[in-house]
């Protein structure tokens, strides 16, 4: 099953609304609530991140049984060092972010923590590209 | 305890989820940073936050968390009431602030 969402950028209240979908939607194809817990973490964390630094974009999810596929692209900044993108703690967001209960730099790591496989492709100017995967500890 | 107990505990205010008070909970969880919140998962059930928005309501989703306590007699929009109400999840609000709401729901058996 293939699934895709359009994020807004310029309206921060409905980031989110894509990965609640997900969630549900996991959640009624019977997946362990684990899965479907780490699948739509990763996914929020991520609209988030599009939302605040990239003015929104696109997700593509593949749902096969063994693995649920996330590609979340957009045509923002692009990330200037991502070693560092990747550390607890380092950001780039603004204040007026960390008021909203975001910018701790937990992000990309949470994404990380959540994830079985992450591969993140960007260029600065350009826009970034993460694709992520969560096994489902299913047979295939 | 139960929902109805945290509400008794921090003298709490329930805005939305009236239906839902005899949901057992056994872990909580107090931030204003969300994405402290979603780095822990530990089948936290209860949130106590002084954060007001939507973001809040959407974290608790994600966590499947099903009470939000706002602190220091916080009061969410309309909008957040609305989400809430549609994901099932108990708002309420305390007059406490962060540090002795979460103290005395420790001291009652909470666990983080």
């Amino acid at each position: 099953m293939k699934l895709h969402f359009e994020v807004p950028g310029d309206d921060f209240t409905r980031a989110g609304e894509a990965s609640g979908e997900l969630k549900r939607k996991l959640k009624r194809l019977g997946f362990d609530p684990d899965v479907v817990r780490r699948a739509a973490i990763a996914m929020y964390e991520g609209e988030i991140n599009m939302v605040i630094h990239a003015g929104g974009g696109v997700v593509d999810v593949e749902i096969l049984p063994d693995k649920i596929t996330i590609i979340l692209t957009d045509y923002g900044p692009g990330i200037e060092d991502v070693d560092k993108a990747m550390q607890e703690g380092f950001s780039t967001a603004p204040d007026n972010i960390r008021m909203l209960g975001f910018g701790a730099g937990m992000g990309l790591p949470n994404i990380k923590k959540y994830t079985d496989t992450l591969n993140i492709k960007t260029e600065v100017g350009k826009g970034t590209v993460l694709t992520m995967t969560v096994l489902t500890n299913k047979q295939a | 305890m139960t929902i109805a107990d945290v509400r008794d505990i921090l003298n709490a205010f329930v805005i939305t989820g009236q239906e839902l008070l005899d949901k057992e909970v056994h872990n909580a969880c107090g931030s204003d940073m969300m994405s402290d919140v979603l780095a822990f998962v530990k089948d936290q059930s209860v949130l106590l936050t002084g954060l007001v928005n939507a973001q809040v309501v959407r974290t608790a989703e994600m966590m499947d968390m099903v009470c939000i306590v706002f602190v220091r007699g916080k009061e969410p929009g309309e909008d957040i009431k609305k989400l809430a109400q549609e994901r099932g999840i108990v708002l309420m609000k305390t007059p406490l602030r962060m540090f002795p709401a979460c103290g005395l729901l420790y001291n009652a058996g909470l666990r983080g």
